[in-house]
């Protein structure tokens, strides 16, 4: 029992590490080892939860979890209704994680192919952006879509509202997002939270992790433009709106503290990455985190 | 003229030629209008209707025996799809695309213009 027990004891942790993850302003100073720190929980209570259940399930025959679930397809007879119950149960919990995981990439590839059909209808090439997809329409708008073959689109209004400078702080920060595959690493938070939909830590954790993301690819513009004229670039953008957000979709915001675009602008204008010691002491806590509960999984009982 | 372009920008030009006609047109009639900038044949215009009707952009009913495509939706309709899943203003949070800011409320608006003044006073 006492493999469960940890499991249990490391998802119980995971949760409460996430908990304090999304309270932590530090992880701003690294984003990038921040997202790996995050990664980590995310792989380490999915593991660990399943692990507890199949883990206390098959705690009778004494064999380890992964041998543990074989035997019980072999010999059922030899576990109680409560036990059977705990494995089909941790069963159930893998089937739905990676179930829902599969669902939401599958709704993002086809909502990808018909963006990238549309835009192959509608938006149009500029010599002043080269590279970039431009579509003619008022309001201020950037972004990529992602993909093996990723593409930057702005807008017509984005190209009136920034000069050129700003401009190419945005399109270096955009293509950041296409080349380090960020809409990957947002994958499975988003798809956790549509399993949970009411979980204010996963929200929490959703708000932290996007943050996260947006900083590494300030990070990466900055290493291309100067940090000023992405900033300008932001505060201008985001404050041109061009319509109020609906209502609670973004949560409270309004505080210096916490408004993201206000808290990028910060670092960008005064950054204050942390040393490298401190970012390899957090990988190195980052793999065993996510180790920890495969290990648990091959111990005997 | 340019005889040779991918599909992708045949698709385009197609798509153009049918947003500016009301009552859509048969496929002689686009190669008619097409004729002037290039040199098309017969069954290339029906592969391109027809594979933009397959993509759903296009819908065809019978005309003596031809197909006459009309377009599903206007073009301006396309570029507001695009840009209401651009601000994120789908209410869905998926993450098929990568934004570079989202858009605020009023208030905020307010705080962010003054820091861009801060800033650019700097």
């Amino acid at each position: 029992m006492t493999g469960t027990a940890l499991l249990a004891l490391t998802a119980a942790g995971s949760a409460l590490g996430a908990h304090l993850l999304t309270r932590a302003r530090w992880t701003w100073r690294t984003p990038r080892t921040s997202i790996a720190l995050w990664q980590a929980l995310g792989l380490a209570w999915g593991l660990a939860s399943i692990g507890t259940l199949l883990g206390f399930g098959v705690a009778p025959y004494g064999e380890g979890i992964l041998l543990g679930v074989v035997r019980s397809f072999e010999y059922p007879r030899l576990l109680s209704s409560i036990h059977l119950a705990a494995v089909a149960a941790g069963l159930l919990l893998a089937l739905l994680l990676v179930g829902v995981l599969l669902i939401a990439i599958a709704g993002v590839f086809r909502a990808r192919r018909r963006h990238r059909a549309l835009l192959a209808l509608v938006a149009h090439g500029d010599p002043e952006v080269p590279g970039t997809l431009v579509l003619d329409h008022p309001a201020a708008a950037a972004y990529c879509v992602p993909g093996v073959r990723s593409k930057v689109v702005v807008s017509a209004g984005t190209l009136e509202l920034l000069g050129p400078y700003e401009l190419a702080a945005v399109l270096a920060h955009e293509r950041a997002h296409a080349r380090e595959r960020h809409d990957l690493v947002l994958l499975p938070f988003t798809s956790l939270r549509r399993i949970f939909p009411q979980s204010s830590i996963l929200a929490r954790t959703l708000d932290a992790v996007e943050l996260l993301i947006e900083m590494a690819a300030d990070d990466r513009a900055r290493r291309h433009r100067p940090a000023k004229e992405l900033a300008t670039a932001l505060l201008r953008f985001a404050s041109a709106g061009p319509a109020p957000t609906p209502a609670g979709t973004l949560g409270v915001i309004g505080s210096d503290e916490t408004n993201p675009i206000l808290v990028r602008v910060r670092r960008l204008l005064a950054p204050a990455p942390l040393p490298r010691p401190v970012r390899g002491a957090m990988l190195v806590s980052a793999t065993v985190v996510a180790a920890l509960p495969l290990i648990l999984y091959a111990v005997p009982a | 003229m340019c005889p040779v372009k991918g599909l992708g920008e045949l698709e385009r030009t197609v798509m153009e030629v049918l947003w500016h006609r009301e009552h859509g047109a048969t496929a002689r009639e686009v190669g008619r209008v097409l004729a002037d900038e290039r040199d098309l044949a017969h069954t290339t215009v029906m592969t391109v209707l027809d594979r933009l009707a397959k993509k759903g952009f296009l819908v065809r009913e019978r005309e003596g025996r031809a197909w006459r495509y009309r377009p599903i939706a206007t073009k301006e309709a396309y570029v507001a799809e695009l840009m209401l899943g651009a601000l994120s203003m789908t209410g869905d949070r998926d993450a098929a695309l990568a934004h570079f800011a989202r858009s605020v409320s009023d208030d905020e608006v307010e705080l962010l213009r003054r820091v861009l003044d801060e800033v650019e006073g700097t």
